[in-house]
């Protein structure tokens, strides 16, 4: 009998458990492998929905639901909290000190934020003037302040890269134009968008797009602003090249990091206990009978459910392959694919991967309704569809229609449109007008 | 949009385009460039931190990174590169520009 164990029942985690028991069918039901998935608790929360909360689109009940109601018969949901693994001896340490022996781990604990690593930050004012809105309890104490903002300065602000979705502060950005463009009162809110990076966003063609759509919603872009510390009381954030920073209202994606067990685990982690994993095949660099999927990996693409869903389609099969001694195909290219809300009912889509930025066109392909790197209605459509797509095929491991694991050119325009920041020197040489396939 | 730099190929911004040109006198001629006159040996353990770490895993080092692991503290980061310790260091060293990710 062969035991795969699987660390965290999120996103990445249960399309692996759905997409093991269908692909191994047979061993599962003889018996002769059988699946664990390694959780605290049963709430499985719709973390793209968390975005909604302040604005009052979505509550509560519309994003969280249990994880059994996720996951397969043949998967056992086991609840318990992870001390460590041991990667020579090939078992899951609980912190009951219960072990879990394995012959194949799925490391799928995601990240978490650390809001408590930025200096004053969780002080005073904490859930008062200053919030985060990627945990529930943060999200929802946010709406109720927002309902009653007065007015003044709202900064949006990220502490530092890496985030789970790196769009999300954007979008928080561009609803709160909208939220308050509804109410009758934007004129009294002085919106501000402070990030680490020297431009709106990472790429460059991407960033260009999304810093015009700052300016013309009228909202203040800061950059290259690293934050050293927040002060509550005076309401400010001092950088560490001792800029500062005043705000009437602060909502900031704190820093983030993996799993705290992965710092404890031998040769697992990285500065941040992300899981340090190879490139293409997803297998961990600590052992060969490890892997890494979603936001716990420390791959350089989105941390985002999309990039989980494209994971998946590579990394189910190289499991097996590994189970019945066969050589990994190195078929992940860091494809992620995301919408971007952008107030209004409006969206714009990016797709992109680890050497192609995002670029304008048409997707899924040339002639497609749904453009790229362009607001939509029918983008915004397709966000919001997001949610029954994510309950109903991601989740359950199903393919997505239109929706390959690796990136396609189809449709994308490779010349770069109104950039005035510079290209990455490793990406595919483009003529202007040329395809790059 | 690239240009040279004492012969060496070099993008818009003055990242070398190629990692492997890189040369200690061509460091100490990016830092001049950048305002630094000069590459104390707590530069030199900033800079090398950085270019061994891109080298090791092929993503240069965030700001947070350099915090965390580099062996100087983000206070005398900012003062050995007060434009933004990460991007110079990164220039000095001739790595890539550190992108964060996405």
């Amino acid at each position: 009998m062969k035991h795969i164990v699987i660390l965290g029942a999120g996103t990445a985690g249960t399309i692996m458990a759905n997409r093991l028991t269908r692909l191994l069918t047979r061993e599962v039901r003889s018996g002769a492998l059988d699946i664990t998935i390694v959780d605290r608790d049963d709430q499985h929360l719709y973390q793209p929905g968390l975005l909604f909360i302040p604005f009052g689109i979505y509550e509560r009940r519309d994003i969280v639901r249990s994880r059994h109601a996720t996951l397969p018969h043949h998967v056992r949901l086991l609840y318990g909290e992870i001390d460590r693994v041991d990667t020579q001896g090939s078992a899951v340490v609980l912190t009951d000190g219960r072990a879990l022996g394995y012959d194949v781990l799925i490391v799928a604990t995601g990240a978490r934020t650390l809001p408590g690593e930025t200096a004053g930050l969780t002080g005073h004012g904490w859930y008062e003037n200053a919030f985060d809105f990627f945990s529930l309890e943060g999200a929802e104490a946010l709406r109720t302040r927002l309902d009653a903002f007065p007015g003044g300065r709202l900064v949006v602000n990220v502490m530092d890269m890496p985030i789970k979705c790196p769009v999300a502060p954007l979008e928080f950005a561009f609803l709160a134009d909208w939220f308050f463009t509804k109410k009758g009162m934007r004129d009294k809110v002085q919106l501000t968008y402070a990030t680490p990076l020297d431009a709106a966003f990472t790429r460059p063609v991407a960033a260009a797009r999304l810093a015009h759509l700052l300016a013309e919603k009228d909202i203040e872009l800061v950059t290259e602003f690293n934050v050293g510390s927040v002060d509550g009381t005076a309401q400010r954030m001092r950088g560490w090249d001792d800029r500062e920073l005043a705000y009437d209202l602060l909502v900031t994606v704190p820093l983030h990091g993996g799993a705290s067990f992965v710092g404890r685990s031998q040769a697992m982690g990285d500065d941040f206990d992300f899981v340090r994993t190879h490139k293409y095949t997803l297998q961990a660099l600590a052992a060969e009978n490890i892997f890494a999927i979603g936001d716990a990996t420390d791959l350089p693409t989105s941390k985002a459910g999309s990039v989980a869903h494209f994971e998946s389609e590579v990394l189910a099969p190289n499991i097996a392959r590994f189970l019945h001694g066969v050589p990994l195909a190195h078929d992940f290219d860091g494809h992620a694919n995301c919408f971007v809300e952008t107030g209004h009912d409006k969206a714009l889509l990016i797709d992109f991967n680890y050497d192609t930025e995002p670029l304008p066109g048409d997707f899924p392909f040339a002639g497609s309704p749904l453009p790229l790197l362009e607001e939509s209605r029918l983008a915004h459509q397709a966000k919001r569809a997001l949610r029954w797509v994510y309950w109903n095929l991601l989740l359950p491991g199903h393919a997505v229609p239109g929706l390959s694991p690796q990136l396609s050119m189809a449709g994308k325009h490779a010349a770069p449109v109104e950039t005035h920041t510079f290209p990455d020197p490793r990406a595919p040489q483009t003529k202007r007008g040329g395809a790059v396939k | 949009m690239s240009t040279t730099l004492a012969g060496v190929a070099v993008d818009a911004e003055g990242f070398l385009l190629h990692p492997e040109d890189w040369t200690e006198a061509l460091a100490a001629e990016i830092a001049r460039g950048a305002g630094i006159d000069e590459l104390t040996p707590r530069h030199w353990l900033v800079v090398r931190f950085m270019r061994h770490r891109y080298l090791a895993t092929g993503t240069a080092p965030t700001i947070r990174t350099l915090g965390k692991a580099s062996g100087v503290e983000m206070k005398e980061l900012y003062q050995l590169f007060p434009k933004g310790p990460a991007k110079i260091a990164a220039k000095i060293g001739g790595i890539p520009k550190p992108r964060g990710c996405i």
